[in-house]
Parts: structure tokens; C-alpha cells; sequence
């Protein structure tokens, strides 16, 4: 099982953020000019913008699944520029939630395994307990009659909340929330945005929520605008 | 939690597997028809390779056996007699040496190989060496009746040549008691000349001395021809009828290391000056045969085991492609591109291990049935076949290298996807 960390006040402090896609060419792109952004524990925090701002760039980034080409990015106080590879995973693993628009479940497993799947990675084989929290995420959310069932099976609503309850896994400080309502209905939308909404309020986890719909982000604690690459509001 | 849910888990999830072993199960069993057209593929490969090579040492094994349980590892002969051309001189002051134009090549007379005794003992002491066995060897004419045979005199030291050639294993009437006044004969003969075991013989020598001898045992030694001219008889029977007196025209060798006998037969022969010829020299032909099927066989595995690989590799690459996003989103969720690595290396090693399985149960399947439908007139079987275990080890293991070094290509590329590129897709 993995121990539950200490979350600090700061969870998300970016200084300066520029990213260049194909830098020193011809080609070269600045997407990102220039970004600060703090975010604190328990703060639900929506990003809003116009295709090809630079949201899902800047998530990327904070997801420490890109890197920047300026500035800097600490989560939980920690620096990440100078972390190699290994020990990004590993912090990403730990302190970060993700969860997409299209669900990206594993088809070969079930509901309750796709949950398992970070707590197993990071302790290398199944034990009781590990068991027990991917379980008790699934009851939060509302899916504990379908732990054994393939996640193919599932209806969208449905492993789009066994994706959230796999983003709770770890029990990370920053949750990431790119489109996570996108593709769906507006009930199921509604209902997955509330469950967001109260496990990250009763967790006292940041999340960072890129939507374009607007009613969901007017329900957020704060709203960022990005256009063109800077954050206008 | 339930107990439905706790006999989930542990059903699909064992405990003692890690994340790797769970996950990579867990994507070969979710393309199971791939999985299963591979494994089939690597199965057909290994059991070609585990069926050719049984087969080809089963050969090897039959050859050595017949030969070897036939004739002596090393025959030591006497040195083979030559004729120096004269020479003379002339004198003056274009002296020069003149040869004869004309050298005929000398009649090889039966002798006796010079100091054969302490030849013998001088042998006997050698490490490598189990068995020295004199015997006096000759032509010789066989009368009864109306009817003569031209047959071929063994003289021998039973007690020294029954070590080299187990002849007991041969008898089919009679034993194998061999005094002065007793005769062996080979199962044809005796037909031919109509005789059985207490029956006399009249024997004659190509020198002309003769000798009447009782046939006390008849064998047969699997060859009609050597059944119809080999006869055995006591060392001192055959030095008197073949005038070699004390003397003995060949020593058998038997020794330890069958594939060092021309090592060291070559050896004796710069130390004692005879000539030593070992089984594999008098067999050239065979190892010639063998060693172009060894080359043959050995190409054919090279070039299954590549189909193999390539099959493997192809499959995983096609599943990395496939699973991209899902590979994608494990790395956002912090699994490390070691542990992504290790999963699908350890796909290729498990379709290896299945196709090698699978496989060797399939040569083992051809083998009996080979065993089966390949039989002599008689109906026993062609030659025996051994089931040996290192050579299904060998193939398991190898198939599952295979298997991991074909899987590394696909694994390194996918272990290097861009978390952000894959889930993008």
C-alpha cells in the first residue's frame, strides 16, 4: 500500500513557462509565452480557452509529461528541471492524477484492476490492501456492482468514473483533468464533474479542470483563461 | 469486501505475480488468437529442429554402435614393405647418381608385425588405452565333402578379443569356447556347408598347411558376406596354419575416447613405426556424410529459428502499435520504462517458452510415429531413437532466447513512446 503523503499548502507553483515545439528550426513554434500559475491544496481550478491556446500543452507540462523550454515547474515545493526521467515518473506517480477525455482503460482488464494498475506498479505485486482502496475508490464512485466486470463493458459514463477512481489511486496531491467531460452526456457529465467536485473537496486535492463547457467552469473556485499561450484572466 | 470479489482478485490477480508478469499475461491472453498463431508458428519451427536432430544423432548413435561393437577402435599393422629404387655412380668429372627407371611396387607377403609383444605392452601402458588384442589374420580354404569356401582366419586371444568385439552377443548356437582344435563360423557358412556346432572342419591354409577343426559356436555378425567368409580360431591355431609362428599380423586397440582414436592412433604411430590406422580413418566416407548433414542441419535450424524470431517480433510490434495509448497512459501514471520494457520482453520470452513447449511435445509426437512407420523387413525398428533431455532443454531454452532477443526491438520502442505523442495517439 502507499503511504499517504503529506499534502503541502503550495501543490502547483509554475514560474516563466514557455514551451517552443521544434526549437533553433525554421519550423519552430512558441505555444506557451510566458506562464505563472500557483495552485493550492483543496483549490478546484477550471482552465478555459479557445482551441490551440495552449491548454492541453500547459497540462502537459504540469503533468510533467513534457517539459518546459523556459521557466520552472515545482510540485509540492519540489523543483522538477533538473530530475531526470526516472525520477519524473516516479513524482508523477506519486503526486499526479490523471484523467482524459477518452478514458484510456486497459480492455485486457476488469473495472476494479484498471484501478490497481498504479498501486500495483508502484509495489510491484497485488496484497490485500491494495485491493481494498481500489475497491472503496470504485464504491465512491458508484461502480462497486461493476468491479468484475471488462472495462470494454462498461457504458462511457461509467469508465469514464473508473478512470477517475484510477486517478485516486495513488492518492495524488494534483489531479489533471483534461476534457474528462467531453465525450459525454450532460447527466453523466454533471455527475462525474460532482463526484470530481466532492473527492477532491473531501481529499483536499488540487485539480487542474481544462473544460470548454462553460456552465461546469463557472462551478469551479477559480477559472483561468488561456489564449494564445498566456494566461488573459 | 466481499468474498466474491477477494476470489476475483486472487483468480485474476495471483499474489505472487508482478506487475509485469500480470500485465503481459494479461495481453497475450486479450489477442489470444494472435497469441495462439504464433505460438503455432514458433511450435512448428522447434519441432522441426527437435525432430531433425533426434533424428541425426539417432543415425550418428546406430552408426557408432554397429561399428564400434564390429571392429577395434585402432588396428595396428605392420609396416607396409617398400622397394628403393638402386642407384650407381658415375665417375669423371660430371659425376652424378643414376636411379633405376623402373621401380615395381613390392607384394605385401603376410607378416608379423616386428616386436609385436613389447609393441603390445608399450600400448597397453598408455592411458587412453583399455584393450590390446593380437590376433594372426590370413585366407585360408575351408573343405567338406565335395565342397571348399574361401574364408577369412581369425586367430585370436578370446579372453583380449571378446573385450573388443563382444561376439557372445552374436552366438545363435553353440558358445564361445575356443581351444586349438576349436573353430567359429559365421551363420552363412555353416548353412552353406551344411554343418552345425560339434561338427569338423577341414581347414587349409593358403600356404598349404591344413588342420581339422570342430565347430563349437556359429554366429552372425548381421552382414551375409562377413557371415559367409569370417571364421575365428585360437591365436596359436592360426599362427601355425598361417606361418607366423610367435608372430601376429595385427593388434586390436579399443579406447577410452572413441573421437580421440586418430589422435591417438597417429601417436603410436610415430612411436613404435607401424602402421595405425583408427576407425574414423578406415570410416572417412561416413564422417564426411555426417558432417555435411551436420552443415545442412545446422543452416536449417538457423534459418527456422529466424523465421521464428521475425514472426515474434512482427507480432509484437503490431501489439505495440495497438496498445499505444493504454502504454501511453501507463507512463502518465508513473510506471517506469523499465517496468514497460520488461512486459513486452517478457511477451517475447513467453511465446518463445509456448512455441518451444508446444513444439517439443510435436518432434516428440513425429518421433514415435517415425519409430512407428520406419521399420526393417523383420519389423524392429529402423535403429532405436533416444529421447534425449538436453536436446528438448536446449530447444526450450533457445526458443526462449529467441523469443527475448526478437522481443527487444519492439520492446525498447516501446518503452521510448512519448507519453504525450501516444495518448494523443
Amino acid at each position: 500500500m502507499v503511504e499517504s503523503a503529506a499534502v503541502p499548502t503550495l501543490v502547483l507553483q509554475l514560474q516563466g513557462v514557455r514551451k517552443t515545439f521544434n526549437p533553433g528550426r525554421l519550423n519552430a513554434v512558441e505555444v506557451l509565452h510566458g506562464i505563472d500559475l500557483t495552485l493550492h491544496a483543496g483549490e478546484f481550478c477550471a482552465v478555459v480557452g479557445p482551441s490551440g491556446s495552449g491548454k492541453s500543452t500547459l497540462l502537459n507540462i504540469v503533468g510533467l509529461l513534457d517539459r518546459p523550454t523556459a521557466g520552472t515547474v515545482a510540485i509540492c515545493g519540489q523543483p522538477t528541471h533538473d530530475l531526470d526521467d526516472s525520477a519524473l515518473t516516479q513524482l508523477r506517480g506519486h503526486r499526479i492524477g490523471f484523467v482524459f477525455q477518452y478514458h484510456h482503460l486497459l480492455s485486457a482488464f476488469t473495472a476494479l484492476e484498471n484501478v490497481l494498475m498504479p498501486l500495483l506498479a508502484a509495489a510491484s505485486s497485488p496484497n490485500q490492501q491494495m485491493v481494498q482502496r481500489a475497491t472503496d475508490l470504485l464504491d465512491q464512485v458508484g461502480l462497486h456492482a461493476y468491479l468484475a466486470q471488462p472495462a470494454t463493458q462498461l457504458s462511457g459514463g461509467q469508465q469514464q468514473r473508473v478512470a477517475l477512481a484510477r486517478a485516486l489511486a495513488m492518492q495524488p496531491a494534483l489531479l489533471l483533468a483534461d476534457e474528462p467531460t467531453g465525450n459525454l452526456d450532460t447527466v453523466s457529465a454533471d455527475a462525474v464533474f460532482a463526484l470530481l467536485r466532492d473527492i477532491s473537496r473531501n481529499a483536499g486535492m488540487a485539480v487542474l479542470f481544462v473544460t470548454h463547457n462553460e456552465a461546469l467552469a463557472s462551478r469551479c473556485d477559480r477559472t483561468i483563461n488561456v489564449v494564445d499561450g498566456l494566461i488573459v484572466g | 469486501m466481499t468474498a466474491s470479489i477477494t476470489t476475483h482478485i486472487s483468480n485474476t490477480l495471483p499474489g505472487w505475480q508482478p506487475f509485469e508478469w500480470i500485465v503481459a499475461l494479461r495481453f497475450l491472453r486479450e489477442g489470444r488468437i494472435q497469441t495462439a498463431f504464433i505460438i503455432s508458428g514458433i511450435a512448428l519451427g522447434v519441432a522441426v529442429i527437435v525432430f531433425m536432430s533426434a533424428l541425426l544423432v539417432g543415425v550418428q548413435a546406430n552408426f557408432m554402435q554397429r561399428v564400434l561393437t564390429g571392429q577395434a577402435h585402432i588396428q595396428l599393422l605392420p609396416a607396409k614393405e617398400v622397394v628403393r629404387p638402386q642407384q650407381g655412380k658415375i665417375a669423371g668429372p660430371s659425376a652424378k647418381v643414376l636411379y633405376d627407371a623402373i621401380v615395381q611396387a613390392p607384394l605385401q607377403r603376410l607378416k608379423s608385425i616386428d616386436q609385436w609383444q613389447s609393441i603390445a605392452q608399450q600400448i597397453g601402458r598408455m592411458p587412453e588405452v583399455l584393450v590390446v588384442s593380437p590376433a594372426a589374420t590370413g585366407a585360408g580354404l575351408i573343405l567338406r565333402g565335395d565342397t571348399s569356401r574361401a574364408i577369412s582366419i581369425i586367430g585370436i586371444k578370446p579372453e583380449l578379443y571378446f573385450q573388443i568385439v563382444p561376439l557372445a552377443d552374436k552366438i545363435i548356437r553353440g558358445n564361445l569356447r575356443l581351444t586349438g582344435a576349436d573353430i567359429l563360423i559365421g551363420s552363412e557358412l555353416a548353412a552353406d556347408l551344411g554343418v552345425g556346432t560339434g561338427d569338423q572342419l577341414h581347414l587349409t591354409a593358403a600356404s598349404g598347411a591344413a588342420t581339422i577343426l570342430r565347430v563349437t559356436g556359429i554366429f552372425d555378425l548381421g552382414n551375409k558376406g562377413a557371415n559367409a567368409r569370417t571364421t575365428f580360431v585360437a591365436l596359436r591355431t592360426a599362427q601355425s596354419l598361417l606361418g607366423l609362428t610367435g608372430g601376429v599380423s595385427v593388434l586390436d586397440i579399443t579406447v577410452r575416447d572413441i573421437y580421440a582414436a586418430e589422435t591417438i592412433a597417429l601417436r603410436i604411430r610415430a612411436a613404435t613405426g607401424t602402421d595405425a590406422q583408427s576407425w574414423i580413418a578406415t570410416n572417412a566416407q561416413f564422417f564426411v556424410a555426417v558432417g555435411a548433414q551436420q552443415s545442412s542441419n545446422t543452416v536449417i535450424r538457423l534459418f527456422v529459428a529466424l523465421s521464428v524470431a521475425l514472426g515474434i517480433a512482427s507480432v509484437l510490434v503490431v501489439s505495440v502499435v495497438q496498445k499505444s495509448r493504454e502504454i501511453g497512459i501507463l507512463r502518465a501514471m508513473g510506471i517506469r520504462r523499465g517496468q514497460i520494457l520488461r512486459v513486452f520482453l517478457l511477451q517475447g520470452g513467453l511465446l518463445g517458452l509456448g512455441g518451444a513447449i508446444v513444439g517439443a511435445v510435436l518432434g516428440a509426437l513425429g518421433l514415435l510415429l517415425w519409430q512407428q512407420l520406419q521399420r526393417n523387413a523383420d519389423g524392429t525398428p529402423l535403429f532405436p531413437l533416444t529421447f534425449d533431455p538436453v536436446l528438448f532443454i536446449s530447444a526450450l531454452g533457445l526458443s526462449m532466447l529467441t523469443g527475448l532477443v526478437s522481443a527487444f526491438i519492439p520492446a525498447l520502442r516501446a518503452a521510448r513512446l512519448d507519453p504525450v505523442v501516444a495518448i494523443r495517439g
